[in-house]
């Protein structure tokens, strides 16, 4: 069945404003606020609940984590450029900035492999203590929700920007779409970055 | 519809992406300050108070800007807000639940 | 259930129709019929299931620690020796009797099936708003379904520590089954997720012209809010699940609390393979934060399906539509803020338990409203006791009683006698079996007209229903009664080592043989599914003259569903209208003279 058929993939409805795929990511990431605020709420009784929860935040490397930090910015800066480009119907502009999107993502994730890497050296595992269980888990999915959505935007930089051609409008919408679960991914890591990595101590060493 | 829509739209992005630089600008400046903070010695309650009070700040910028949600149909703002809502019920109820118990042991 | 039977020949919705394969049309569609009957089908096969290892259970309460004949052959001396039933084995029937039922069994049906198949007709739309995601929300439950399946058959068998795999229990043991338990949930809350995008999705956007929100019919409202109970609440089961998972396979110690002693070894602390410090209860809230708002979702569309069947068979409107809708809103915000009371006696303190107590007194409310409101459609009415409208009035009185016996659990002071008591058992089949599930039923009569194009046997229908009756309340009222007794859930023996249970220990007998009983009551409703659909196609449009779009479209509806697009000129059970000639006046027919609809309001 043909896209078309479906009213309002597109185009919005007139009395809501808004088109089925904007919602759909909105509800989405919803789900997402949820998931995410269990995952806190797990670090936060943990924290309160557990002695040895302790020195953990130490033994992590602020400053790789500072410059993965402005680079997620930075790709959702690129992100948001990507999507004006093809407001502004530059083909050119959108190749280049969602490339950098995409590149910057990666950026984040060979700097998060060489931390896990550093750790894992190190004798430092999840099973190590609650604090790196819920260290490694956070990122995890943290950086497992990267990759899809750079996966998602890898396929619109290169096969799925045939859609140009044949339906910029939606093609736009798409963009913008990933490009709400791109900032999402940022927004995240804007609280787990302090969280994880720069709250001080709750109980002194053992 | 396109064309004319489009020419709208262009004048709007325009003004979009000046924002977009200086928010760009606001985020940086304000990851610093987060990073110098943390040197600050305060007591652990201050310390999680101010971190979560800028981070507030920063994901305030990205969702608004960014996501455009200041611009954003109401509709889209209800399912937020009553999310958010029940985040905070999930985020909090655990540990208070669990704190009044070690208070009482 | 035939694509080929394009009734209306004209199509507004799509410009060409290529003959589909037997895969695209079958297996992988993204037409939300299809989709709809792939969820109900894969569902009652896993009801089935479930129910199948209900009545093994029941076999070894009502003759424990006894050599059951048949099935010590038929599972093996690992499971069975010597025909006597391990209490490992009867708990992996218990836990995945509860998981099965629960989450492959009645909300695939409840929501996937009748969800799908309905909801995008009842709003006069041509499919749900994202129909490939549709097609992969069914493929997630179905891979979720078979790796649940798949974990009766790893070393030392399926997940043991009930649906609930509280730690430190369920990561003791087993490794492989709890841990396929954990895969699969994964799987299934993904497919949920999706789901749920896509419900709300196409209610908000797919609504026909001049069909506002409150015109809608009771069963979308339903729907709509059980989608976001399952978009919002399902994600800290998620995350927990994580949890859980990284425990499993990392060693990590997220539930494993300090010291713990496993069969004389320190199972988490300095020393031990886990490093310790971590909270059971933590589970326990996560698990509860889904797993209350989930009951919701079990009831939600149940009682949307009889809302919708009340009020086609009593021929007139039903009463309270807003109070109904008000409060079924009420509930699902509510239900996110009442979980804790499935966790009174943790040693949460007595604020907490006052807070929690309270809420759960105020979410009984709208639960009462509502029924309430059913009841009073019945009176005045000109009741047809067609076979759905049996099942539904059925419903009234059970969910009474499901929902009255909650009452006393929702207490903190009679909740430390009933607790983990058969009591509870009682209490939440209540709502469930005699509850959701007659309205499920109430439903597949209903509807399989308009998903055939033909008719069930009535003769059929009753003797399915009655027996059904008498047999649900023969297992699930006696539970009532040994739980007030202080019989204790999940044992193995039934209760037969602990002196309180003696004196109630026979009903097992009786509850057991109820089983059996409905079991067998089934027979006639199978032969009806599956005969009825080698009868001829005489259903027609609208067998029930029922007033709601979906019955604006032939039956089966074709791909794209209706001939010309509909849309709504008034409320959604105008019945008895009076100065109209027949009794029932659809929402999809114009009205006199009038020229185009109304239009879309916000």
């Amino acid at each position: 069945m043909s896209a078309a058929a479906i009213p309002y993939t597109v185009e919005p409805r007139p009395d809501t404003g808004l088109n089925n795929v904007k919602i759909g990511i909105w509800l989405f990431l919803a789900s997402e606020v949820m998931l995410f605020g269990a995952l806190f709420a797990g670090y936060i009784l943990l924290r309160v609940g557990d002695p040895g929860f302790g020195h953990g935040s130490e033994e992590l490397s602020i400053p790789m984590a500072f410059v993965n930090t402005l680079v997620l910015i930075t790709s959702s800066v690129t992100m948001v450029m990507a999507w004006a480009s093809c407001m502004r119907r530059d083909l050119g502009k959108f190749k280049l900035y969602m490339g950098l999107t995409v590149a910057l993502g990666g950026c984040f994730m060979v700097i998060k492999y060489f931390e896990y890497t550093a750790k894992f050296h190190h004798g430092i595992f999840p099973s190590t203590s609650t604090f790196m269980a819920i260290y490694f888990t956070l990122t995890g999915l943290h950086a497992a929700h990267v990759l899809a959505g750079m996966i998602v935007n890898g396929y619109f930089w290169l096969p799925g920007a045939k859609m140009w051609e044949t339906n910029w409008q939606q093609f736009t919408n798409r963009v913008e779409t990933s490009g709400l679960f791109w900032h999402f991914v940022d927004l995240v890591w804007i609280f787990l970055f302090p969280v994880l990595y720069l709250l001080p101590v709750p109980y002194a060493h053992p | 519809m396109s064309d004319a829509h489009a020419h709208a739209h262009e004048i709007d992005v325009d003004h979009h992406v000046r924002i977009y630089m200086r928010v760009f600008a606001a985020l940086a400046v304000l990851t610093v300050i987060t990073v110098a903070v943390a040197y600050l010695h305060l007591t652990t309650a201050a310390a999680v108070a101010l971190a979560l009070f800028i981070a507030t700040i920063k994901g305030s910028l990205v969702a608004c800007y960014f996501m455009h949600l200041i611009s954003e149909k109401k509709l889209i703002y209800v399912v937020m807000v009553v999310t958010v809502l029940f985040f905070f019920f999930e985020l909090l109820i655990p540990t208070i639940s669990e704190s009044i118990n070690i208070h009482a042991r | 259930m035939s694509e080929h039977d394009h009734a209306a020949p004209e199509h507004a919705a799509h410009e060409h129709h290529e003959e589909l394969s037997f895969w695209r049309k079958y297996v992988f569609s993204t037409d939300h019929k299809m989709i709809g009957i792939q969820y109900s089908v894969t569902g009652l096969l896993f009801l089935f299931f479930g129910f199948c290892l209900m009545m093994l259970m029941r076999w070894q309460l009502a003759y424990p620690n006894q050599p059951l004949p048949f099935l010590g052959w038929l599972f093996g001396e690992d499971r069975m020796p010597g025909g006597i039933m391990l209490p490992e084995f009867y708990n992996q029937l218990g836990a995945m009797h509860g998981t099965i039922m629960v989450f492959l069994g009645v909300v695939p049906l409840a929501v996937g099936g009748f969800g799908n198949f309905v909801v995008p007709l009842q709003i006069g739309a041509p499919d749900m708003a994202f129909p490939r995601l549709n097609m992969l929300s069914y493929q997630c439950y179905f891979v979720g379904g078979v790796v649940m399946l798949s974990s009766f058959f790893v070393p030392q068998g399926a997940a043991q520590s009930g649906w609930t795999s509280y730690p430190p229990l369920a990561e003791v043991n087993p490794f492989w089954g709890q841990t396929f338990w954990l895969v699969g949930m994964l799987f299934l809350i993904f497919s949920s997720l999706l789901g749920a995008v896509n419900f709300i999705t196409t209610i908000i956007q797919l609504r026909a012209e001049g069909l506002t929100f409150f015109r809608l019919p009771v069963f979308v409202w339903a729907q709509f809010v059980t989608a976001f109970l399952l978009l919002l609440a399902f994600p800290p089961l998620q995350a927990a699940g994580v949890f859980q998972l990284m425990d499993m396979v990392a060693d990590t110690s997220f539930f494993m609390p300090e010291g713990l002693v496993v069969s004389g070894q320190l199972a988490s602390g300095e020393g031990a393979a886990r490093a310790g410090g971590g909270s059971p209860i933590l589970w326990q809230h996560l698990f509860w934060f889904l797993a209350h708002p989930e009951v919701y979702v079990l009831i939600l569309p149940g009682l949307g399906i009889v809302a919708e069947i009340v009020a086609n068979n009593t021929r007139k409107p039903l009463w309270g539509y807003k109070p109904i809708v008000y409060s079924l809103l009420a509930l699902g915000f509510l239900s996110f803020i009442v979980w804790a009371h499935h966790m009174f006696l943790t040693g949460m303190g007595s604020t907490m338990s006052a807070f929690f107590q309270t809420t759960t007194m105020i979410i009984s409310i709208p639960s009462v409203v509502i029924l309430t409101a059913l009841i009073l459609s019945l009176w005045g009415g000109s009741i047809r006791f067609t076979v759905p409208m049996l099942f539904a009035l059925a419903f009234l009185p059970m969910f009474g009683i499901g929902g009255l016996t909650g009452l006393p659990l929702g207490l903190t002071a009679p909740d430390i006698h009933l607790h983990d008591t058969y009591y509870v058992i009682g209490h939440f089949h209540y709502v469930v079996a005699p509850g959701t599930l007659f309205a499920l039923f109430a439903g597949i009569y209903y509807w399989y007209p308009k998903a055939t194009g033909r008719r069930m046997s009535t003769l059929l229908g009753h003797l399915h229903f009655w027996p059904s009756l008498v047999f649900m309340n023969g297992i699930f009222f006696p539970m009532l009664i040994q739980g007030l007794a202080g019989m204790q859930r999940r044992l193995a023996d039934g209760g037969a080592s602990y002196g309180h249970s003696q004196e109630v220990i026979w009903l097992h007998q009786v509850i057991s043989f109820s089983a059996w009983g409905l079991a067998l009551a089934q027979l006639p409703f199978v032969v009806n599914f599956f005969a009825s659909l080698r009868s001829p196609k005489t259903a027609g449009e609208n067998p029930w003259h029922a007033t709601t779009i979906e019955w604006a479209a032939p039956s089966p509806p074709p791909h794209g569903n209706f001939a010309t697009v509909p849309a709504a000129y008034r409320d959604p059970y105008e019945y008895s209208v009076p100065g109209e000639a027949e009794d029932y006046l659809p929402q999809f027919r114009p009205a006199e003279g009038a020229a185009a609809p109304a239009a879309v309001p916000a």
